[in-house]
């Protein structure tokens, strides 16, 4: 859990400029991180390549927090 | 040269404007991926030219309106030279009929390669245009479809619908370093415009102001210059390589 949590919050940091104590599990990433379409996008991407694993259009358009994300990770592994 | 370095991908590019496309890219430094649908000697051919200017080419077979194969396409460029810059939307069709006695099957067949394809070709170079944060896409139009022709129902439906394409793909790429940007070739001298009747092409000669048809480096040309440096703060624009047909 802290690993997934960990990585992903380094990607969002990097990708989004946002601070680590932003970065919450409850925290939306158009709403509180200020992310639009296309960065979540580039978002999913990045955990694509991070996770060496496919997350399909359907799944993730789901994926709208920071706790979606790594939820979704973790029962992918 | 204004494409040393430089990775292209041309969809179409065994014959008529693609390969001339294609081979305007390469003299200017760029590595291009030779798609073609159909005719792999050609398409190797141009491959040859291609590595006879010093530059590396290979010729992929993909029928640009299926998204598999379109993928596959898009991961062999990306296996081979680990990059993409430039795509070139080329490949196209003609089934001409009048709209009274086109067939569903003509509308589809042109509607599937000449405007699904941009979609799907687009779609698939975006992730990785993205990454690099830079990237150029030029979608091959047509007079056409800015000015409407009898008997060409499905390919004029088609040749709009890219400019629609290109100007919104523009505005979402725009923030990621990409810009995207049509040409409406008017008439080309190809194996495609081969087809017309003399009557045909005496009346489209008299709508020329230039009073010639045009050459496939005509396109080339404008296509180099979308794909370099130079053209960098233009994105979302269709121009008009017609010898002035349509203003």
């Amino acid at each position: 859990m802290a690993d997934v949590l960990e990585r992903v919050t380094k990607i969002i940091v990097d990708r989004l400029g946002v601070e680590e104590s932003e970065v919450k599990l409850e925290a939306s990433f158009k709403d509180d991180l200020g992310a639009d379409s296309l960065d979540v996008v580039e978002l999913v991407m990045e955990l694509e390549d991070e996770f060496d694993m496919e997350i399909s259009d359907d799944d993730a358009e789901k994926i709208a927090t920071v706790g979606d994300a790594v939820n979704y990770i973790q029962a992918k592994q | 040269m204004k494409l040393e370095g430089k990775v292209a991908l041309v969809t179409g590019a065994s014959r008529g404007i693609g390969r001339e496309i294609a081979l305007g890219l390469a003299k200017q430094g760029a590595d291009v991926v030779v798609n073609y649908s159909g005719s792999e000697e050609r398409a190797n051919q141009v491959v040859a030219e291609i590595k006879e200017l010093g530059r590396n080419a290979i010729a992929v077979q993909c029928d640009v309106s299926n998204g598999e194969s379109v993928a596959n396409m898009v991961k062999a460029t990306i296996d081979t030279y680990g990059k993409l810059d430039i795509l070139v939307n080329n490949a196209g069709i003609t089934k001409d009929n009048l709209l009274m006695r086109m067939k569903e099957e003509e509308w589809d067949d042109v509607i599937n390669i000449n405007l699904k394809g941009v979609f799907l070709c687009t779609k698939a170079v975006t992730r990785q245009m993205m990454k690099q944060r830079s990237g150029r896409i030029i979608n091959i139009s047509s007079i056409v479809g800015v000015s409407g022709n009898p008997g060409q129902a499905n390919y004029v439906a088609a040749k709009s619908g890219v400019i629609g394409l290109t100007k919104t793909t523009a505005k979402e790429l725009s923030s990621r370093g990409i810009t995207v940007n049509a040409i409406a070739p008017g008439f080309i001298t190809t194996d495609m415009t081969d087809k017309l009747t003399e009557d045909v092409k005496d009346l489209m000669l008299k709508q020329i102001p230039l009073a010639r048809f045009g050459e496939p480096s005509d396109i080339a040309n404008v296509v180099v210059f979308l794909a370099s440096e130079d053209s960098r703060y233009m994105t979302g624009q269709t121009l008009h390589v017609d010898g002035g047909m349509v203003m």
